[in-house]
């Protein structure tokens, strides 16, 4: 069969809606496309566990310290889901961890921000979550099977992260004085940032088309975005606190909020290396996995010892 | 442990201390362990600790609320609002988590202390401490497990992790015969016998792992009387720092 | 053809578009190897396949299925085994395995049809 023959089968495949598995044939530019978006998402779940793990040991009840725990090993387990369905695309885990390291491979930008109080784990909760199920819910359809399964068993899990994370600030709103502003202090740092998740515009996103057509994608940066900016803006009621965006405001003909301009300077600053936490969140990965290494070679040491033992009896 | 209210609640509040402050330190390997699959291992059993440690305090404020005709005592104000010197634990919890090997090592000796514990206490007659060691004992089970293949596994691993491995149990074992040291609150031939069994356990683990047991070591102690190590004033300067600067707040 | 998508959520930050330093070729020497995990959720129920981890060993491929997939009361007994071990039918011969049995109707039972007196059959 020629390739524009396979190709064409394959379109044919992906519009009727039947999942590509990893032993399908595929096109090159689809195989490398889903390999780059899924191992960048594990990076994502993987680098975001140090935000947040930045609070455990300071969590303000027991509870909550059992919550934040939790959560944040969630998070391990959706980086460890995303790796393994990276893995049917041919790339070892090994290698993805080591362009993550060597700074080759992205991961997402919101995570360079600084958690500077309590407060910020419930923003991350309800902001960056909210803004990350949006995205995810939409995976769960995506056309290639591994990475499919894998955001359903993620969303599935996902769904106590945001209701946590509001029901912290729930509580902040409703507290002291100090803890207001503590939590109105921690929306206005984490608003802008999330929505920045979603991405540069349509409009400059010139070749998204591909990946819409090959149902990777199926929503737009900007659909996503507006949903949830419709969705927060109506939540922010409940908590008594404000979102920082003068423009923001409710458009009865679009049926939509308007929202002002993002700082797209600072998005690309950050994608770049320059955020405020680039260097030390990439760091603490790395300082992981060669402190672990003796521990891992020993393990693998053992195994060896033991699969022998047993020989050697048989 | 005997049941004598007069020593139920101490015996209760180290039981929890334990739990706690072991937790409070594995907590710190939340997304720096050494492979995914380990660090969402040691997270499971961080999060077993902080179970049982909440059981446990929730107990002793229930004793405590009903001594006093008041409802002041909770599993927060009992965890956030006491100072060092009330911190009951023994010394090993707190020690810093050290490397990977000494980790494991900690978690294994203590699991296995705490096996043997609640194995006994899940006929003490305080019926709710009771309920808590039954549930708890499933948990520490597989602790014990996990953590006793691991020390095989570095033990008896490269030469490197070996060596570190040995060391690790020269570090600790001066913190392991206060486990065994019965305070007021503890039934001394109780631990006696647990001594026997805990020492018997380790060893054939250890052998196994080609690690040799310490023998003649000072041990020290002083945790159940309030008298720590360096590290623990640190520690609950971080846990307990937003209960102390917003004093009656609601998290 | 086009082949560079752009999307920039988690994932596809395009590769020329960041910093950080030229692409590593090391691996790991020391990986462990890769596991497929399956779950039996409860009593009566097959092993279904629930994913893959990476384990030093088959012991420590079920604990960490254990930790991994059954966080949430997933499971009552796991099966794991190395993926290597794994043989499968090519996606190429599909149509030669598989759609033969598409005619083959008559192996259904609501081929027949019946009296609906009979009821149950």
């Amino acid at each position: 069969m020629s390739v524009h023959h396979l190709e064409e089968k394959f379109q044919q495949t992906v519009d009727a809606e039947i999942k590509i598995e990893a032993k399908d044939w595929m096109p090159e530019a689809y195989r490398k496309t889903n390999l780059r978006q899924i191992s960048q998402h594990a990076h994502s779940e993987v680098v975001g566990m140090l935000p947040e793990g930045n609070w455990i040991t300071r969590a303000p009840s027991l509870k909550r310290k059992a919550i934040l725990i939790a959560k944040v090993q969630d998070e391990a387990g959706h980086g460890l889901y995303l790796y393994s369905a990276a893995e049917t695309l041919g790339m070892s885990r090994d290698q993805m961890i080591a362009d993550l390291h060597s700074g080759k491979a992205k991961y997402s930008s919101i995570f360079n921000y600084p958690t500077l109080t309590w407060a910020d784990m419930g923003a991350i909760g309800w902001l960056v979550d909210g803004a990350a199920i949006l995205n995810q819910v939409m995976l769960c359809r995506t056309s290639y099977g591994p990475y499919a399964r894998a955001m359903v068993r993620i969303c599935k899990e996902e769904s106590f992260h945001q209701r946590q994370g509001f029901e912290a600030l729930l509580v902040l709103s409703k507290g002291t004085p100090e803890q207001r502003a503590m939590c109105q202090d921690a929306i206005n740092r984490w608003w802008w940032p999330s929505l920045m998740m979603f991405g540069p515009k349509d409009a400059e996103s010139t070749n998204s088309d591909q990946s819409m057509k090959w149902k990777i994608k199926r929503k737009t940066n900007d659909e996503l975005r507006q949903n949830f900016v419709d969705m927060i803006a109506q939540q922010i009621k409940l908590l008594g606190m404000t979102l920082p965006d003068p423009d923001l405001k409710w458009n009865e003909a679009r049926g939509h909020y308007d929202f002002g301009e993002i700082n797209w300077d600072e998005f690309w600053n950050v994608v770049k290396g320059n955020g405020p936490c680039n260097k030390q969140r990439l760091q603490a990965r790395i300082n992981a996995h060669e402190e672990g290494a003796w521990v891992r070679e020993a393990a693998v040491a053992y195994a060896q010892k033991q699969a022998n033992k047993k020989k050697q009896v048989a | 442990m005997k049941n004598q209210s007069n020593s139920t609640v101490p015996f209760i509040l180290y039981l929890a201390d334990n739990n706690l402050i072991l937790a409070q330190r594995n907590s710190e390997w939340c997304g720096h362990g050494p492979v995914l699959e380990q660090d969402i291992a040691i997270t499971n059993i961080t999060l077993d600790l902080i179970g049982q440690a909440r059981m446990l305090y929730q107990l002793a404020a229930d004793h405590i609320n009903r001594q006093n005709g008041n409802q002041d005592a909770t599993e927060d104000t009992l965890a956030y609002l006491r100072n060092e010197r009330e911190f009951s634990n023994v010394l090993m919890v707190e020690l810093p988590k050290g490397h990977w090997g000494f980790t494991v090592l900690r978690q294994y000796l203590f699991s296995e202390f705490q096996y043997l514990l609640y194995r006994h206490l899940s006929a003490h007659a305080d019926e709710p401490l009771s309920a808590i060691a039954i549930k708890s004992l499933k948990e520490v089970t597989y602790h014990v497990q996990w953590s006793r293949e691991w020390v095989l596994r570095l033990g008896d691993g490269t030469s490197e992790s070996h060596q570190k491995m040995a060391d690790a149990v020269q570090d600790i074992w001066m913190y392991t015969g206060e486990l065994f040291q019965a305070a007021p609150f503890e039934d001394a031939a109780v631990l006696q016998s647990i001594h026997t069994e805990w020492k018997q356990r380790i060893s054939e683990t250890l052998e196994e792992a080609t690690l040799i047991v310490p023998e003649k070591v000072f041990m020290q102690q002083g945790g159940k009387q309030g008298i720590h190590t360096e590290h623990l004033g640190y520690m609950l300067a971080e846990m307990q720092y937003l209960q102390r600067m917003h004093p009656n707040a609601t998290w | 053809m086009q082949c560079s998508i752009r999307k920039f959520y988690y994932g596809d930050i395009p590769e020329e578009q960041g910093g950080g330093a030229a692409p590593s070729e090391s691996m790991n020497q020391h990986g462990w190897p890769l596991w497929e995990v399956f779950i039996r959720s409860k009593q009566g129920l097959d092993h279904k396949h629930a994913g893959s981890l990476h384990a030093a060993d088959a012991r420590m491929a079920i604990e960490n299925a254990r930790d991994v997939y059954t966080r949430r009361q997933e499971g009552i007994s796991i099966w794991v085994v190395e993926s290597k071990n794994i043989h499968a039918s090519d996606p190429g011969d599909a149509d030669s395995l598989f759609e033969p049995a598409a005619d083959k109707i008559y192996r259904h039972p609501t081929f027949y049809d019946l009296p609906d007196e009979v009821k149950h059959m």
